[in-house]
């Protein structure tokens, strides 16, 4: 029933398509980004540089000798003087090459290992970006892109560092070398054989500008297969459950040809370009070659002088060919490095202070000082938001879902800034504090627990990371999680598969419960962390969190209103906005309001 | 190295050493089996090229030897003329091929790329449980255009080089006989070089694939868990975890550098030595007059030509050896053979009539049963609860009705029919269900809800989201044309585990399962789906997994699930009445006691 597309469904405009204008920006950006990736590598990229230039003196003067090998060691031997020319000649070409090998290993080896150090560096320096960005931008990028801009991107940039470097560098030194050695050998004859130049850049320039545009496409649509791919393994169990299979190919084969036919344009394009240097280069052979015999006619070159003009012209053409066949690798980690450079200039909208305030141990105080908010623009979440918890207190926001709970939690955590009005925690704006203070002083536990590969051990300890054994157990154990870790095959060493395969849900909910109390921050704020616990659990956590909250701030989500009873305050939300506020027992006392008819609807499902 | 999940069993991977080198990927030749055709003149286009490319030195020899040694200058035009010609044809041909090229392995990576899907599609999740998602990824993605890139630009160079070295050497022996020779025997060192170099390559070239996985699944992790990172303030931690991986995978790179210089570099050196060698006996032939200056000329000229091919070479190799890794790879994933099949028989008037008898079930590694001995008969339009503690097996035991997971010991029957004779989607379109954990894919609400039955009318979708109380969907920006999940609009986890319900409830199955699906719901809301699933429940037969009192009261009768198997069967009162572990499990009394307390 639905077309080519609309399975995808409306969002707002994707930001990835560029127009060329502003294609002449992202290519300023990509050599900024380049640039920076090498300048530490200076020093190293010098010594490079020499190599290189030893190693292709070499390789251009074999032919050269080999012409002085003919020209002057043929005639004394046919004169019978002897082959003392000859061999000297032959003796300095073995030398050569062996100059040559040395200097093509050292540079093969340190050229490689500059480009993977860039690689590794580049590698690290995405990571670190992409976690220092937002929420709203990873909601706005999602997961499956920033997949594709760590693995595939990347990958072409070392797929060129692979394979392109080395000869590009190697062909353009060669190029460059035999026009030289060219001139010098018969100026004339030079220059003739020199015309094709200006074709042979214009043919470049033409396949440069129309490949961008195809690699580019490339580059996103191997993202959108990624997405695709990514999101299917993740949801596999959904997938097979309502036999999504068959539309899932479907769709993964759009995307897939997708990619082919972006892949298919830049091939004929460079299927174009490489035999147009072919034809440009043959036609000069032929043309010299004519050329050359006339002027030999006239005596105006030697025979020798002509047989090593052509061998240098067929190797003036044959890294062309080598040039033209890495150009593309090259184009295409080009578009590469303009999405990444695109991402590292990605500035967090959610940003740390340039200038933190800083706080030592934070009491908990919480405000919302008229705080509005929206994920989507005129669609306001929050309205104007007014809240004071004191230091210590136990709050419960309830209400009906979607009310906004959520969101007030995450601007408490600081997942996004407000749209407007503040939120202070000890009276200082949460914009204007450092990361690191904030973390320690505010973690929230989210709705979807999320449990990372490792083992449980590992997993608890991601709340606080110098915890000790002793301290994990004791985590566990004041929320009851022991008795289930215990019965594991290997305790608190069983690993677990990333995204918590190996965990019911109940336990992946004690596991991040855990980490959270390990942490020991200020404020803690639980998004309906005890949503999928059996009652005996659940009451166990309760236990636990009378004992653990008592001296810190709480604000504690929940449905079920046992884990509700616990709070010093409740605060009913509707539609983004308080409108009941009391302790649980005053707000039932007075009757007819939100929460006691909560209360008395939930008493009645208690049965 | 197999994959590196931690419990990983090694059955699913075979000892890469072990597998002979090449094998997979000469297996996956049958994908280029539609364009046989353009291989064909894909391969003529190629061996003409090189003929003509050979052919251009002759010409230059017989100019030399020819016209300008004889002074004669009207005999330079045709020759010249000739030059040329061959020159333009050398381009076109080189043109076709890559042309025909294009096609052909583009077709080849997108067909192998759609059925790995498809098979990963198909394999169970005891599959996807075993391998990180970074591995497949890896896959998919890195390995594919690895094989794309051999078989198109490396096959065809590896035949051209080995061709145009093989016509090279056999015309130069037609040329000189002597010196022909000594190029042939400088082959020799070529060949015994690259043999031992495949060996230490196919090595380090697994590593670093194998290690561009992990990459990929620590960045795979680290995006999909960015919101806890970043709760509890993290991210050194998760960078050090991730460049572990990176920095590992880099070592085994600088590994594979130092390796492919050595070689590339030797495969430089020997045609370069043994062209001083051609110098030095050629000369002296010249000298002694066995051989023209002209064919000198021209055998220095064949003999640089090899240089490049040669040199190239290891490239090349290098490139195979990655394609035979990626393909091992690749047939890794290909050749898991589905532990889960479908089997033949169908059901056409499916009455829902569940029975598990005797169900035992133990995850894959583990050393004792989760499940045993379960028994239980639920009939048409029959709702029973499963209650049980957290962590008893309640997800797992009714993923083993739409055979998410198959049973290990006794069996589950729908209308009497073993679930294993049926064919998986006829056994998929009679259970649906609601997962505890709302999986919504980045694709237009409608498309989220009709999962299960994408023909649904627009009337069947309003009444599915009736039930589940989804009717926010209509408030969206873009009504049911929204894109939710990740890719557009968010939604409140109470949102997202409706529209579940919707997808379950849309896809009117015979047995609808619902496991613990009214978790983030207030009380008012969850009262309101409770009412309108009690309709829906009443023509299908139910399982509910539940933790809460009122969720059980949806059903019929309930079943304890504890210590591995159902104890109890009974209404809840009975239960409540009879079985203290159903109330300790349930018992509302702590909650009424503190709920008393407030009041
Ligand atoms: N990332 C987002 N982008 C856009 N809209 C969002 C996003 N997250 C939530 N919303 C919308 O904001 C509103 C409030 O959501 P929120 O998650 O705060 O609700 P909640 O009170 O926590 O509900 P629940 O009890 O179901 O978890 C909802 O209508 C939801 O659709
Ligand atoms: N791949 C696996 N290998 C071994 N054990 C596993 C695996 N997956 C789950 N388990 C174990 O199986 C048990 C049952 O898990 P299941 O998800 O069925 O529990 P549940 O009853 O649904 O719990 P909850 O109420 O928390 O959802 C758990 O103790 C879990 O640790
Ligand atoms: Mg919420
Ligand atoms: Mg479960």
């Amino acid at each position: 029933m639905s077309t080519a597309h609309d399975w995808r469904g409306v969002a707002a405009e994707s930001q990835d398509d560029f127009t060329d204008r502003v294609s002449l920006l992202l290519r300023d950006r990509s050599r900024r980004l380049l640039s920076s990736l090498l300048r530490p590598h200076r020093r190293t990229l010098a010594v490079v540089l020499a190599v290189v230039l030893v190693e292709n003196a070499a390789r251009l003067a074999i032919p050269y000798l080999v012409k002085v090998g003919i020209d002057s060691g043929i005639p004394p031997m046919q004169a019978g003087a002897g082959s003392r020319v000859l061999l000297t000649v032959t003796g300095v070409v073995l030398v050569t090459v062996l100059v040559q090998a040395v200097a093509r290993q050292a540079f093969l080896t340190i050229s490689g290992q500059v480009g993977q150090r860039v690689l590794l560096e580049l590698r690290r320096r995405l990571f670190r970006h992409f976690q220092r960005l937002s929420p709203a931008f990873h909601d706005r990028y999602t997961s499956g892109r920033v997949i594709s801009r760590m693995t595939s991107d990347v990958e072409a940039i070392d797929e060129m560092l692979d394979t392109g470097f080395d000869g590009l560098v190697n062909a353009a030194l060669t190029l460059v070398g035999t026009a030289v050695l060219l001139l010098v050998l018969d100026l004339e004859l030079g220059l003739v054989a020199l015309g094709s130049f200006p074709l042979l850049l214009w043919l470049s320039a033409w396949f440069r500008r129309e490949s961008a545009s195809a690699y580019r496409r490339t580059r996103e649509s191997v993202a959108a297969v990624i997405v695709h791919f990514v999101e299917t393994m993740t949801g596999i169990r959904a997938v097979q459950a309502f036999r999504r299979e068959a539309r899932n190919e479907e769709i993964f084969d759009q995307v897939n040809d997708d990619y082919r036919l972006a892949n298919m344009r830049a091939f004929r394009l460079v299927g174009l370009f490489m035999p147009g240097i072919k034809l440009i280069g043959n036609v000069t052979i032929a043309i010299t070659l004519v050329v050359g015999a006339y002027r030999a006619f006239d005596g105006a070159v030697s025979v020798g002088v002509l047989a090593a003009f052509l061998i240098y012209l067929r190797q003036f053409f044959e890294p062309m060919q080598e040039i033209s066949q890495f150009y593309n690798t090259f184009q295409s980690a080009g578009a590469a490095l303009e999405k990444l450079s695109g991402v590292l200039e990605e500035e967090p909208d959610v940003a740390e202070p340039t200038v933190a305030v800083p706080l030592r141990d934070a009491h908990g105080a919480v405000r919302f000082e008229r705080v509005g908010f929206c994920y989507v623009e005129d669609r306001p979440v929050l309205r104007a938001l007014e809240l004071d918890v004191p230091a210590g207190q136990t709050l419960a926001l309830v209400g009906a879902t979607g009310a906004g709970k959520t969101t007030v939690a995450t601007l408490m955590a600081r997942f996004y800034d407000p749209t407007r009005g503040r939120v202070l925690l000890d009276g200082i704006d949460l914009r204007d504090l450092s990361e690191a203070d904030l973390r320690n002083a505010v973690v929230l536990v989210t709705q979807e627990n999320f449990v990372f590969a490792g083992t449980i051990a590992d997993n608890i300890r991601f709340g606080r990371p110098d915890a000790t054994d002793a301290e994990v157990r004791a985590a566990a154990e004041a929320i009851g999680a022991d008795t289930f870790i215990a019965d594991l095959p290997e305790g608190y060493r069983t690993p677990v598969e990333s995204r918590g395969g190996r965990l019911s849900a109940g336990q992946r909910q004690l596991v991040a419960f855990a980490r959270a109390f390990l942490a020991d921050p200020a404020v803690l704020i639980l998004d309906e962390a005890t949503s999928s616990l059996d009652v005996p659990s659940e009451r166990l956590v309760q236990r636990a969190m009378h004992t653990i909250l008592a001296e810190r701030t709480a604000i504690i989500i929940a449905h079920r209103l046992s884990t509700v009873e616990i709070a010093d305050r409740v605060l009913v939300l509707e539609d983004g906005a308080v409108v009941e506020d009391g302790s649980p027992a005053e707000l039932v006392a007075t009757g007819g309001g939100r929460y006691a008819g909560l209360h008395d609807a939930w008493l009645e499902s208690l049965v | 190295m197999p994959p590196r999940t931690v419990t990983a069993p090694h059955s699913a991977v075979a000892d890469p050493s072990r597998r002979r080198a090449g094998t997979s990927l000469w297996r996956l030749r049958g994908y280029l089996a539609p364009y046989v055709g353009s291989l064909v003149v894909m391969a003529l286009s190629a061996v003409g090229a090189v003929a003509v490319a050979l052919a251009i030195p002759l010409v230059i020899r017989a100019i030399i030897d020819g016209p300008i040694t004889n002074g004669d200058r009207s005999g330079i035009w045709p020759l010249g003329l000739l030059a040329l010609v061959l020159g333009v044809v050398e381009a076109a041909l080189i043109l076709l091929r890559r042309w025909v090229q294009a096609s052909a392995v583009l077709g080849l990576e997108t067909a192998l790329r759609s059925d790995l899907y498809a098979t990963l599609n198909s394999l169970p999740m005891a599959f996807h449980s075993r391998w990180q998602s970074g591995q497949l990824l890896s896959r998919v993605t890195i390995d594919l255009s690895t094989i794309r890139r051999f078989s198109g630009f490396g096959v065809l160079f590896l035949v051209i080089n080995v061709v145009q070295l093989v016509a090279t050497v056999a015309v130069m022996l037609h040329l000189y006989w002597p010196l022909g020779l000594v190029v042939a025997v400088a082959a020799v060192p070529i060949i015994w070089l690259s043999r031992s170099f495949e060996h230490r390559y196919v090595v380090v070239s697994r590593r670093v694939q194998d290690q561009q996985g992990d990459v990929a699944s620590q960045v795979e992790e680290s995006a999909l868990g960015m919101r806890v990172i970043r709760s509890f303030g993290r991210r050194d931690l998760a960078f050090d975890k991730y460049d572990r991986e990176a920095s590992r995978l880099f070592d085994s790179s600088v590994d594979k550098v130092r390796l492919s210089a050595r070689f590339w570099t030797f495969l430089e050196i020997i045609p370069n030595v043994a062209l001083a060698l051609v110098l030095l006996l050629g000369a002296i032939a010249a000298g002694n007059e066995s051989l023209s200056p002209g064919t000198l000329v021209a055998f220095i000229t064949l003999m640089l030509s090899l240089v490049w091919p040669v040199a190239a070479l290891g490239v090349i190799l290098s490139m195979a050896q990655e394609a035979m890794t990626a393909a091992d790879r690749v047939v890794e994933v290909l050749d898991t053979a589905p532990a889960i099949v479908g089997g033949t028989r169908v059901l056409e008037r499916p009455r829902g009539h569940l029975r598990f008898e005797g169900v035992g079930f133990t995850f894959p590694d583990a050393d004792r049963p989760l499940l045993h001995g379960v028994d239980l008969d639920v009939a048409p339009g029959e709702t029973v609860a499963v209650v049980g503690a957290t962590g008893s097996g309640k997800t797992t035991l009714t993923a083993l009705v739409p055979r998410l997971h198959d049973v290990t010991a006794g069996r589950i029957t729908v209308d009497g029919v073993d679930v294993r004779e049926l064919t998986l989607p006829c056994l998929r379109r009679v259970v649906a269900t609601a997962f505890e954990e709302p999986t919504l894919f980045s694709m237009s609400a409608r498309e989220n809800v009709t999962l299960g039955r994408p023909d649904a009318s627009e009337a069947d979708v309003r009444e599915a989201l009736e039930v589940a109380q989804a009717g926010f969907v209509h408030d969206l920006p873009w009504g049911l044309d929204t894109r939710i999940g990740e890719q557009g609009m968010s939604l409140s986890g109470g949102q997202r585990q409706r529209l579940a319900l919707a997808r379950a409830v849309l896809a009117r199955p015979r047995i609808l399962v619902l496991d613990d699906t009214l978790s983030a719901l207030d009380v008012h809301t969850e009262a309101l789906v409770e009412t309108a699933l009690r309709a829906v429940l009443r023509d299908a037969t139910g399982i509910v997994v539940a933790h809460r009192a009122s969720t059980v009261l949806l059903a019929d009768r309930v079943a304890l699930l504890a210590g591995g198997t159902i104890t109890s069967v009974g209404r809840h009162s009975e239960l409540l009445a009879t079985v203290p572990a159903y109330r300790e499990l349930l018992s509302a009394d702590a909650d009424l006691a503190g709920a008393a307390e407030v009041a």
